[in-house]
């Protein structure tokens, strides 16, 4: 099986310790994942903010990245949902019918990590290690558009020395929402610091989730609360050992 | 009612001053929680909720796609049973057939029972310029009535308003409009709704004609259909000689068994209850019983526009329950004033662009904006509206609108910053250049720009290399001892760090 890392270009640009945290755990897993170095970005912003026209480039250059692999694995629920979902409509708008023949063919073989984990390899104990007090926000694309269920709970839960605590009101948004996070600041932080007064009300250390633009929001109200509590990527907690506990 | 929709801000300026009031953000996070956990509750009980769910879609979207033949249909059924029938394509029409019914009838006030419709052309206001009083019926359109104020919910339209705010109202402007509150009235709500009860009661008995809206309109039998809980709706619709109803187009439903699904959903979805309290239907006349003279306007307003939109169209299959403004993490937190029109919330996020276009009103194209896009709306709507995948497409409308607007002109900056981006992202290569300036982005960022963001929001720190750089370097981690990204000390890692 040829798999593909989508690192996204979030993480690529600011947190390149996740991609390297999925290339770990899937050599780990007996998966060579390959990183098809002519990605990008998956067009999303655009596409969210109404820029069809402007995500068609990226639409383009994301199938020839893609192009022959069986799989392409993301850590992120976000641009998985943007990958299957959206891409349709960016290649419909473009009218290149060769362009909706290609998304057609790749859209159905993007997996959110914790999806080709469970659902692909069909793992649930990945034999990590992080020996925290940690709680899981569910993100709303990985939840609602991707439908990822208890996946990422479940493999959470086989992690050796963890201490999974749940959050309360975990399903309601965290306020992030692309560019709403500017176009609607006041908006947003509201509902970021409902988000991080639910988090600290838990007592985890570690807040873990499937995205780290999402924890880029959260993990901005909590770091300008001094709260302490630090924000960690599904996929560097799944990629953490005994060896080599995730920061 | 002399408040008014008309000349609000957009919605990022109009939530900011919602957000403000702490009394407005705990009203609502209450009734909202309340609410959300009676729905989750009742709908749990229902084995086959989702086939319910695509049942109503399916027999909404099957009206709506032969709609020109329904209506067509209802007007024939309606006529055979004593109605008389009025077409309206805007809500001036719709306005002036409701003041001329009225007129014949030389009546002063009419009796209403709640309807979204009726708020949405502003019949309140067309009719009192013609020296007709329209009395709200419903407890919570009377709140807002006596209180001059604007609803800020589909189904509970005072829901930012607590009972001692609503005490003082009735103190205050009851006498104005008809029976005075008692001088001795408390905010217990059974009291509250009492003082309410007299005070209407007087109007009903007094009043020649009754106005209303309908949930439903069946084409196979020629019924309308109210849904309401308080039994004021009962009353107008039974007590006054004539009855006028305005029906949006889109409310028609093919057959009378379309009702079993929809009366199903409906109150499971709206007011967490199984059942729905009162259920009005009527076909046309009942000689000797009820009005003997009844009106039916319909209504379009913007709907065939919203109906030829292959994407928008589907919110034509909203039925008002507002479960998706109880879910919504944005309504619970500004209200529905933000949105300025008596449709708020995500369903009111598109059905007003939808009706009225978007390109000509900043307060409309700043609607399909105001989303996460969290998608919690779509889980709840009983006739599967997937709101979000609308909001976007909404926002493609918006974003193109300006374009053949401006394209000559200096574009926005996020025009601009979009084709930036999209040159940018377009070749890797290009990403792989600017990616080593991202310490410098995230350290101008944070020291000079960005307030929307850094206001009060930290930004994280930048890395030292790209994951692209890294794999580059290290053929994937296979060269390297360790896997992480080793800090490339250079002459720029200032820069890299984002220090400036």
């Amino acid at each position: 099986m040829r798999v593909a890392l989508m690192v996204t270009c979030i993480n690529d640009a600011l947190y390149p310790g996740t991609g390297q945290a999925v290339v770990r755990l899937l050599r780990r897993l007996g998966v060579d994942v390959d990183f098809p170095q002519a990605q990008t970005c998956c067009g999303q912003p655009m596409v969210n903010t109404g820029y069809l026209d402007e995500a068609v480039p990226l639409v383009r250059t994301f199938v020839d990245a893609f192009a022959g692999y069986d799989a392409v694995v993301t850590p992120s629920g976000s641009c998985a949902g943007s990958a299957r979902h959206q891409h349709s409509i960016v290649a419909r708008r473009s009218g290149d019918t060769s362009l909706e023949e290609a998304v057609a063919e790749i859209a159905p073989k993007v997996y959110e990590l914790s999806e080709f984990l469970v659902d692909v390899l069909g793992v649930t104990d990945v034999g990590a290690y992080f020996p925290h007090r940690v709680t899981y926000h569910p993100t709303c694309h990985s939840l609602r558009m991707l439908g990822v269920g208890d996946r990422p709970r479940r493999l959470l839960e086989a992690v050796r020395g963890i201490r999974l605590v749940d959050l309360p009101g975990a399903d309601q948004c965290c306020g992030f929402g692309g560019t709403f996070a500017v176009k609607n600041a006041d908006t947003s932080v509201a509902m970021g610091a409902d988000k991080a007064r639910h988090i600290r009300e838990t007592g985890a250390e570690v807040v873990v989730a499937g995205d780290n633009s999402c924890l880029t929001h959260i993990g901005g109200v909590l770091s300008r609360q001094r709260s302490g509590v630090r924000t960690v990527h599904l996929a560097e907690i799944l990629a953490s050992t005994e060896g080599a506990v995730a920061r | 009612m002399s408040a008014t929709f008309v000349g609000m801000p957009a919605f990022p300026t109009a939530a900011r001053e919602a957000l403000a009031d702490s009394q407005l953000r705990h009203n609502l996070a209450h009734a909202t929680g309340t609410i959300r956990a009676k729905r989750a509750k009742v709908v749990e009980e229902v084995p086959d909720w989702e086939e319910l769910r695509l049942a109503g879609a399916a027999l909404k979207e099957r009206a709506l796609l032969d709609l020109d033949a329904q209506l067509v249909r209802l007007e024939e059924t309606l006529t055979a049973n004593g109605a008389t029938v009025h077409w309206a394509r805007d809500a001036a029409e719709a306005n002036a057939i409701v003041a001329t019914i009225a007129k014949q009838h030389a009546a002063e006030e009419v009796v209403k029972v709640k309807s979204m419709v009726t708020q949405e052309i502003g019949l309140n206001e067309a009719l009192a310029e013609e020296g007709i009083a329209a009395w709200e019926t419903d407890l919570a359109e009377l709140i807002v009535q006596l209180g001059d104020d604007l609803p800020s919910h589909i189904l509970v339209p005072a829901i930012h308003r607590n009972r001692a705010e609503i005490r003082e109202i009735f103190l205050r402007k009851m006498a104005a409009a008809g029976r005075p509150a008692p001088a001795d009235l408390t905010d217990e709500p059974a009291v509250l709704a009492a003082a309410a009860r007299e005070h209407l009661r007087e109007k009903f008995l007094r009043a020649k004609v009754g106005i209303s809206g309908a949930n439903f309109a069946v084409a196979e039998t020629g019924t309308l259909v109210v849904v309401e809980s308080e039994g004021n709706g009962r009353m107008c619709l039974t007590l006054p000689e004539v009855l006028v109803s305005v029906v949006g187009i889109e409310k028609v439903v093919a057959q009378w068994d379309d009702l079993g699904p929809m009366l199903r959903l409906l109150p499971r979805s709206s007011t967490g209850e199984r059942m729905n309290p009162y259920t009005s239907m009527w076909s046309g006349i009942s000689p000797g019983d009820g009005p003997q003279e009844v009106h039916v306007v319909l209504l379009d307003n913007g709907r065939t526009r919203a109906l030829a939109d292959e994407v928008g169209r589907q919110a034509l299959r909203c039925i008002r329950c507002s479960a998706c403004l109880n879910v919504c993490p944005v309504y619970e937190r500004t209200g529905g004033h933000a949105y300025g029109s008596v449709y708020p919330g995500p369903i009111g996020a598109i059905l007003n662009p939808l009706l009225r276009g978007v390109g000509h009103d900043d307060q409309i194209d700043s609607l399909p904006y105001a989303s996460s896009l969290c998608g919690a709306c779509f889980e709840v709507c009983p006739v599967r509206i997937d709101i979000p995948s609308v909001l976007v497409d909404q926002r493609a409308q918006v974003v193109d609108a300006h374009r053949a607007v401006s394209w000559r002109s200096v574009p926005k900056p996020e025009a601009a910053a979009m084709k930036g981006a999209a040159y940018v992202l377009g070749r890797s290569r290009r990403l792989s250049l600017v990616e080593r300036l991202t310490g410098l982005g995230v350290g101008l960022a944070r020291r000079f720009g960005l307030t929307a963001w850094t206001g009060a929001r930290d930004l994280p720190e930048a890395p030292a290399e790209s994951f692209r750089a890294w794999w580059e370097r290290t053929d994937g981690g296979r060269d390297a001892s360790g896997n992480d990204a080793v800090d490339p000390a250079g002459p720029d890692e200032d820069l890299r760090k984002g220090d400036l």
